[in-house]
């Protein structure tokens, strides 16, 4: 049963400028570093000066005391994409973590172009903070996707290791039911009777569908974490973001999208909505 | 087999309703057909032909209930312009080339319907619509005015049809034109009891609708001319119906050599474009009339639609449209179901076969004062008045679409109406960006909650007629004998159509015994002190009222009756203060807001509210606004939390809070996480009946911090269903605590004593 391999973070790599988030985007990897019990790469793009090597000093002293193989600091110069990109490559890193950005007013956040750029093309996962913070927030609800895709099935494996490393009680795996699948157009009672009985018939398959994943993840895996699943009817890839919002979930779970192309973000689909407006932290498994 | 049955006997049961409204359908769309056909240059009777082929056709594969369907207003312009324009003013070459120019756009029109391009329909705001239906009052008023003063050479647009109102009533004083004075004075007695029909209150009266007594009043007259006087009948021969002798005799063949002809696509493309849109149009005008709100197919509609031009267009008739002005008679008439449009045609043809001598007879006068009577209703000033109250911006978008309908045409008009819509919104959210960025954005979501089976439908960003096809497509799969419920909290800018719109999904929820809450609409401000203002988060002008000073949302009005029911108290406002709550464990690690919409008994025993409270630092993250329930205990008893999912456990466990299991109910420790600081004690308080009483009833979070139980069910607001529910079993869980006279127990109890 390779299948039931669990795949686990051993080395995280976070892009490191010097901004305001410096800080508080430090103590986020560190947190993590922490619950996965694995190691740090901080990449800096840009010149390497002894005062910023000093402040990034600074910021992981209480932390590497023990083990200076855990945190491993790299300077390189060079296009940030590029260099983050094949950074985490050379050190197979296996998690990028980066930050978004508020726009608007303070309730919504977007990628910016570099993070968006990294989120396409790594090879490994990437975790995207909205809120990076200096202070421990709680991972309570894990909301994972559940589509009919090859991928699903390792990423709610990886989910539920996760979920056991951050200490959540929630897992709710989320089934998207499409329009195109439903193939009825309610024009009248008639067709609305037919609609809601091919929905009320996915959303079985869908069901039974995730359950025989379930069924394959370890037991201890899955003590202590209240599982659940839920259809819900929208478009693919963005429904799933408004309904982490909906129910206000700590983290989303997802699968990593296949290579997008240029038309891809002309007209966005899966991925590409998530990240036009991040609905609270998101995990995209690779 | 029942429902069919039943079906059928309604059916029967409704047809002599609607054989009448399709006779007096059938008595307006005559001289309607007639005229239109000569208003456009055509055959007078190829608007007949219309009329009935589109009657015979549309009733049977139509998908509309009430709709009347026969030549359009909105297209005497296009029709008009192509018969003297295809055969350089052949005026009978240019009517055989439209004729194939119809079956054409009806071939189109067949495919729009099969590509389910009806949703188009929804794109059109609502104040622009009904700006739209009073241009056309105006319009049919304005020029059949004039017709019941026995002015019928008038012409000119509406606005001068209108300045000329007061020369044909001057004219009528004029020695030289006495023979008309008669005509008109039929005409205007027929306004008045087009008008005063409904005060007269004789059960014989009513049996005849006013415009057949009209009817029957002036045939009677011609015939007592005819028989008792001697004098000649006073109404000239000009002012009466006229119908050709040679009725149904030759069908002209539609002329298709200029199909490739540029000119003749571009009126192919005219006339199917404002077909569509003047039968989409009505269609959703039509079904707002609809006394008994059914859904129409407009994709069905617009399929027949199209096969009736085809059929029309060869035997000579001009296309088939759905019509506003004869469907409201209809609707009015007590037109119920698709075989008045049916009846209509057969009446039609009746008429023009049989009575040709008895219809010669009707003054065009009487007609005209029946139009200018449904031309009243359509723009009664009422409309305006409902429309200025939901706010003032509704009113410019109205008067935008009236005054650019009336002074070019429809298809304008219409498209003033959304620019304005547009505009305003724009300007209400300074910001167009918003717009942009969120239009194309899938806004909906709808899950059905796992364990009441509610349909939850979430709505993002805005809410306006540009994305409502989003949010209807989804409520439209909801059967309407369910439970929904509708959540705007995450959108910043709901419009004063998809309110309107979810209102009419209330009352059809309602009559079918599902309900269809909306949720999330009171921290919204909004631009009047009516429930239907347009409300946003954004706020659009200084004056804007917020929070609590804003008109109660629907859901805040039903509040109010429920503590009114009760005779408990009901208050709006936020209230900041919120310690009583921070005791609660599970309050602990989150921040309360404010609270709330509260509802509260008299001795204070009872409180429900909507709290709002965020989780960790950053509000944006996890703010939740709930519906709680707090119940003040009269006596001590230990702390505790119940709850079926253990989603706080360690919160709970953090608090000293230990695990419980009560002996002798093993199915019941494994349903609930039961936790508290003092287990025995917490046993004591278990009694067998309250155990019963936790595993027979819904599930709810419950809490108590020792003088107050705090019950929950879910992280989102409650709605009126819900809150029934909840202040039902709490005050049941409030009756079996307080009997357990639980201090009693605790001395009883030897474990304690020793």
């Amino acid at each position: 049963m390779s299948d039931t391999l669990i795949h686990k973070f051993n080395t995280i790599l976070i892009g490191a400028a010097f901004s305001p988030n410096l800080k508080n985007n430090i103590f986020e990897a560190m947190r993590m570093v922490d619950f996965f019990d694995c190691r740090l790469n901080i990449v800096h793009v840009g010149e390497k000066t002894d005062e910023k090597e000093n402040t990034i000093k600074k910021l992981i002293s209480g932390f590497s005391e023990d083990d200076d193989e855990k945190v491993k600091v790299i300077w390189k110069e060079g296009d940030p994409v590029e260099v983050i990109i094949d950074t985490a490559k050379e050190n197979s890193a296996d998690l990028i973590m980066l930050g978004a950005i508020p726009r608007e007013d303070f309730l919504k956040f977007y990628i910016g172009s570099i993070a968006r750029k990294i989120t396409r093309r790594a090879h490994c996962s990437v975790l995207l903070l909205i809120k990076p913070s200096e202070d421990l927030r709680p991972c309570n609800h894990i909301v994972v996707n559940g589509i009919k895709d090859e991928k699903t099935k390792r990423t709610i494996l990886d989910s539920f290791e996760v979920a056991q490393n951050l200490g959540a009680q929630q897992l709710t795996i989320v089934e998207e039911i499409s329009h195109q699948e439903v193939k009825v157009i309610v024009e009248d009672d008639k067709s609305l009777l037919k609609d809601t009985l091919i929905k009320e018939q996915l959303a079985k398959e869908e069901d039974q569908r995730v359950q025989h994943i379930l069924d394959d993840v370890p037991r201890d895996l899955k003590t202590g974490i209240l599982i659940k699943t839920q259809s819900i009817f929208g478009k693919r890839g963005y429904s799933i973001g408004h309904y982490a919002k909906v129910v206000a979930a700590d983290l989303l779970i997802m699968n990593a999208p296949e290579k997008t192309t240029f038309l891809d973000r002309i007209f966005p689909h899966d991925l590409e909505y998530i990240l036009s407006e991040l609905p609270t932290d998101v995990l995209i498994m690779r | 087999m029942e429902k069919t049955r039943n079906k059928t006997t309604g059916f029967i049961s409704q047809l002599p309703k609607n054989i009448f409204s399709g006779f007096v359908v059938s008595l307006i769309a005559l001289p309607l057909g007639l005229g239109l056909a000569l208003a456009s240059e055509a055959p007078p009777i190829s608007g007949i032909i219309a009329a009935v082929v589109g009657g015979i056709i549309v009733s049977i594969f139509g998908g509309s209930n009430v709709t009347i369907t026969g030549p359009g207003n909105g297209l005497v312009v296009v029709l008009l312009g192509a018969i003297t324009t295809l055969a350089n003013g052949d005026l009978y070459q240019g009517y055989v080339l439209t004729l194939a120019a119809i079956i054409c756009a009806g071939g189109l029109m067949i495919i729009i319907g099969q590509l389910r391009l009806g949703i188009l329909s929804d794109f059109f705001p609502s104040s622009a619509i009904q700006g739209m239906l009073a241009a056309i009052g105006i319009g049919i008023f304005a020029k059949q005015f004039h017709v019941m003063l026995a002015n019928t050479s008038i012409k000119g647009d509406t606005i001068s049809l209108l300045t000329d109102i007061p020369g044909s009533i001057s004219q009528l004083f004029k020695p030289e034109h006495n023979e008309i004075v008669i005509a008109a004075i039929v005409g205007i007695l027929s306004l008045l009891i087009m008008f005063f029909y409904g005060k007269i209150r004789n059960k014989y009266f009513q049996l005849v609708p006013a415009p057949m007594w009209i009817v029957l009043l002036v045939i009677g007259l011609s015939y007592y001319y005819e028989i008792f006087s001697n004098s000649e009948y006073p109404i000239n021969a000009s002012l009466l119906v006229q119908i050709p002798d040679n009725v149904l005799s030759n069908f002209p063949t539609p002329d298709f050599s200029q199909v490739l002809d540029i000119k003749f696509i571009g009126v192919v493309l005219a006339i199917t474009l404002i077909s569509s849109i003047e039968s989409l149009l009505s269609i959703k005008a039509v079904d707002k009339l609809d006394p008994m709100k059914r859904r129409s197919n407009v994709n069905k509609d617009l399929t027949a639609l199209g096969l009736a031009s085809i059929a029309s267009g060869f035997v000579g008739g001009l296309n088939v449209v759905t019509v506003i002005a004869r469907s409201s008679v209809n609707v009015n008439n007590g037109g119920s179901n698709r075989s008045a449009n049916f009846f209509h045609s057969v009446f039609l043809i009746l008429f023009v076969v049989l009575f040709q001598d008895q219809l010669k007879r009707i003054p065009l006068t009487a007609l005209a004062a029946i139009l200018v009577y449904t031309g009243y209703k359509l723009s009664a000033p009422k409309n305006l008045k409902d429309v200025a109250k939901i706010g003032k911006e509704q009113l410019l978008i109205f008067f935008a679409t009236v005054i650019g309908t009336i002074t070019t045409n429809l298809i304008t008009g219409i498209i003033i109406g959304i620019l304005a819509t547009l505009l305003i919104h724009f300007v209400m959210n300074k910001s167009v960006l918003f717009f942009i960025r969120n239009l194309f954005k899938p806004n909906v979501l709808m899950f059905k909650e796992g364990e009441n089976g509610n349909y939850f439908v979430s709505v993002k960003n805005f809410s306006s007629f540009l994305n409502f096809f989003r949010l209807k497509r989804k409520l439209d799969t909801i059967p309407e004998n369910q439970d929904a419920i509708v959540d705007f909290s995450l959108c910043d800018f709901v419009d004063y159509t998809v309110q309107e719109s979810l209102l009419g999904y209330q009352e059809t929820f309602k009559r079918k015994g599902g309900s269809f809450e909306i949720t999330g609409l009171d921290i919204h401000g909004t631009s009047s002190e009516h429930p239907l203002a347009v409300r946003s988060l954004i706020p659009f002008s200084k004056k804007i009222n917020i929070g609590s000073k804003s008109p109660f949302t629907k859901r805040q009005t039903d509040l109010q009756h429920i503590a009114a029911d009760f005779s408990w108290k009901y208050e709006s406002k936020k209230n900041e203060n919120t310690v009583n709550l921070n005791t609660f464990v599970f309050f602990k690690i989150k921040k309360i807001n404010y609270q709330n919409n509260t509802i509260c008994d008299p001795a204070k025993v009872f409180r429900v509210s909507d709290v709002e409270f965020s989780e960790g630092e950053f509000i944006a993250r996890t703010q939740v606004r709930s519906t709680i329930l707090t119940i003040n205990l009269k006596q001590e008893i230990p702390k505790f939390t119940l709850d079926r999912e253990g989603l706080l456990e360690f919160v709970y466990k953090f608090a000293g809070f230990k695990d419980i299991t009560i002996d002798g109910h093993p199915d019941f420790s494994k349903r609930f996480f039961l936790l508290g600081e003092n287990p025995e004690k917490i046993k004591l308080l278990f009694t067998n009946e309250l155990v019963l009483f936790f595993e027979s009833n819904p599930y709810y979070h419950i809490e108590c911090n020792g003088n107050t139980l705090l019950l929950m069910r879910k992280e989102r607001l409650a709605s009126i269903k819900e809150i029934k529910a909840l202040l039902d079993y709490g005050t049941r869980l409030e009756n079996i605590i307080s009997k357990a006279q639980y201090e009693e127990i605790l001395l009883k109890s030897p474990k304690i004593k020793s």
